[in-house]
């Protein structure tokens, strides 16, 4: 090996740097990096938890398993679902908010405020609240009732029971992203705007040619977020449908069948870690596609 | 500019009709707090309680022995797992933006890239790995593999890039060595910085569910999350009870977020723009 002179300031400085450095480079290790390779390595394997932990290298049997699994299928086709129908919703309604936001109102402070409310609450909190105002004698039932709607047994219809969670999600996640685009709506400037009245533009107009093209990166961010965060469905699926994913797997996703392969059952860990790791890949691809699409969107 | 008063108008409907959509739910949950079980179930859209009580609140702390602990657990968790991140990621930032050693690239390459790992990758192994260290049901199981984060680490480099080089220089004319400026000059300057951090970080911590779902194996070790789905399936129908904890869940979030505010917008603002 070739030896490289440093000076002994320089000596000393990379010292501190990985002393600075060394809680992050163990963490990462341990439980990020080390982990990742583990799971790959899981995933081609059978495990066995009981007595002593043995892996038995099983090839691809963990991913070809998935092709006869009627559940896998049936996560998958939820969890797609589930982002197509959350993502683009959230997204216009937090555009649209943050528009109506910015339009220059008296108590954009008052509004922000509330609206921050269930970004702030944890889940466990708003499912617990959701189910409760769901029940067939609720809130939601008795107001859709008394106004003459029809009502629904919300959490225990199975055709009903993935669309409560996704009224409950875009209703909790839409305000985040509202706040994000209020944050970039600020920074567009008003000559582009004043440039648009000269031509006559109306309210609606500059909200088109102007707005939603200036929010453009943004709105790439908050639909990567939106597709990261959507793909990992758990906690209220889970806390939904006490763990099972019903009534009738309707709520089951790819996050839940993960768990119950890994932590119900105990002896299928290597087939949920091939799970996850496609899952894995199928949210890096997503993402990937996303940034792609937006890229050659800039072009034109 | 009448039809620019109509127009007001109508955004006004908007905003003000989702603010109600908003806050309903949190209202709603707020009176069932302080209702007797029996007037929540004979039905009716009451928000002020006929038979107002605080019963509800006495009762989970003092009949329900888990819930305290589970509030204690709670506060343990996210206290300690913010405490270790500010202090971690802002070394990790400050070493990254500011002092040279060899791989430092390669080092904030890898944690650019372990930002877009999704965390159910590594739930499962993790779990083995906490179970070989004896981790599992513990604190430290639910503490230590979050104790630093990539986004903020980010964010913390960002932030030490701009900041001003002379003030550090002047520490270090007035004798302090490097860990001397770091934690006694350049950590308070970054408050702002640092409060931003602190919410989303306790957040995270204090919300978490599928973690401690799966460490947490002990019914004493639960935080509160995993508490509450217990406590939801084993009195599935006491919505009083359920109310009121949720509430004194969701208070301390509420408590942080109003002393932070300005931060917190500041710091989503930040990842907006990213």
């Amino acid at each position: 090996m070739a030896k490289r002179k440093y000076t002994k300031s320089q000596l000393r400085e990379a010292g501190q740097g990985y002393l600075f450095m060394s809680p992050t480079i163990l963490t990462l290790l341990v439980f990020l990096i080390g982990p990742i390779i583990f799971a790959v390595f899981l995933s081609f394997n059978r495990v066995q938890l009981l007595g002593d932990t043995s892996f038995t290298f099983a090839g691809f049997d963990n991913f070809s398993r998935m092709i006869e699994d009627d559940r896998a299928i049936i996560a998958l086709k939820n969890t797609a679902v589930y982002v197509a129908v959350v993502v683009p919703v959230q997204t216009v309604l937090a555009l649209v908010l943050a528009a109506t936001l910015n339009a220059g109102m008296k108590g954009e402070k008052f509004f922000r405020i509330v609206y921050f409310l269930p970004t702030l609450t944890s889940s466990a909190v708003l499912v617990m609240i959701f189910m409760w105002m769901y029940r067939p004698d609720g809130f939601i039932n008795t107001i859709l009732g008394s106004v003459g709607l029809p009502t629904y047994n919300w959490i225990n219809d199975p055709n009903i029971a993935l669309i409560s969670i996704m009224i409950m999600n875009i209703w909790a996640t839409a305000p985040f992203f509202m706040v994000i685009y209020l944050a970039a709506l600020q920074d567009i400037p008003e000559s582009l705007y004043e440039a648009a009245d000269l031509d006559g533009a109306s309210g609606i107009q500059k909200f088109w040619y102007v707005t939603v093209p200036m929010l453009r990166p943004v709105t790439a961010f908050a639909v990567i977020m939106g597709i990261i965060g959507t793909f990992q469905l758990f906690d209220q699926s889970y806390m939904f449908s006490g763990g099972s994913g019903g009534p009738d797997n309707s709520t089951l996703t790819v996050v839940l069948l993960v768990y119950q392969y890994a932590f119900a059952t105990y002896d299928q860990m290597g087939y949920a870690a091939a799970l996850a790791v496609m899952l894995a890949i199928v949210i890096l691809s997503a993402t990937l596609i996303q940034r792609k699409l937006q890229k050659d969107e800039q072009v034109y | 500019m009448r039809q620019n008063n109509f127009g007001k108008m109508v955004l006004y409907a908007i905003l003000t009709s989702y603010a109600i959509v908003t806050m309903i739910p949190f209202i709603w949950a707020l009176s069932a707090s302080f209702k007797p079980l029996g007037e929540i179930l004979a039905g009716g859209l009451n928000f002020i309680p006929e038979n107002f009580t605080f019963d509800n609140y006495t009762t989970i702390f003092t009949e329900q022995e888990l819930f305290p602990r589970w509030l204690l657990n709670s506060v343990i968790v996210a206290v300690v797992g913010t405490a270790l991140n500010l202090v971690f990621n802002s070394m990790a930032g400050y070493a990254l933006a500011r002092l040279s050693f060899p791989g430092k690239k390669a080092l904030f390459i890898t944690i650019l890239a372990v930002l877009m790992i999704p965390a159910q990758v590594t739930m499962i192994p993790n779990f083995l790995i906490l179970k070989e260290l004896g981790w599992l049901n513990s604190y430290q199981g639910l503490i230590v593999p979050g104790m630093v984060n990539a986004t903020f680490i980010f964010m913390m480099r960002q932030f030490f890039i701009n900041f001003p080089r002379e003030v550090e220089e002047a520490a270090a004319i007035d004798g302090l060595g490097r860990f001397g400026t770091f934690f006694r000059i350049v950590m308070p300057m970054a408050k702002p910085a640092l409060a931003a951090q602190a919410i989303f970080v306790f957040m995270a911590f204090w919300n978490n569910f599928m973690a401690p779902l799966i460490i947490m194996t002990d019914a004493s070790m639960y935080t509160l999350p995993v508490g509450l789905n217990a406590f939801q399936s084993d009195y599935a129908t006491y919505w009083n009870y359920i109310m009121a904890a949720s509430m004194v869940f969701t208070l301390p979030v509420l408590i942080i977020y109003m002393f932070f505010n300005r931060f917190f917008l500041k710091g989503l603002s930040f990842r907006g723009d990213k």
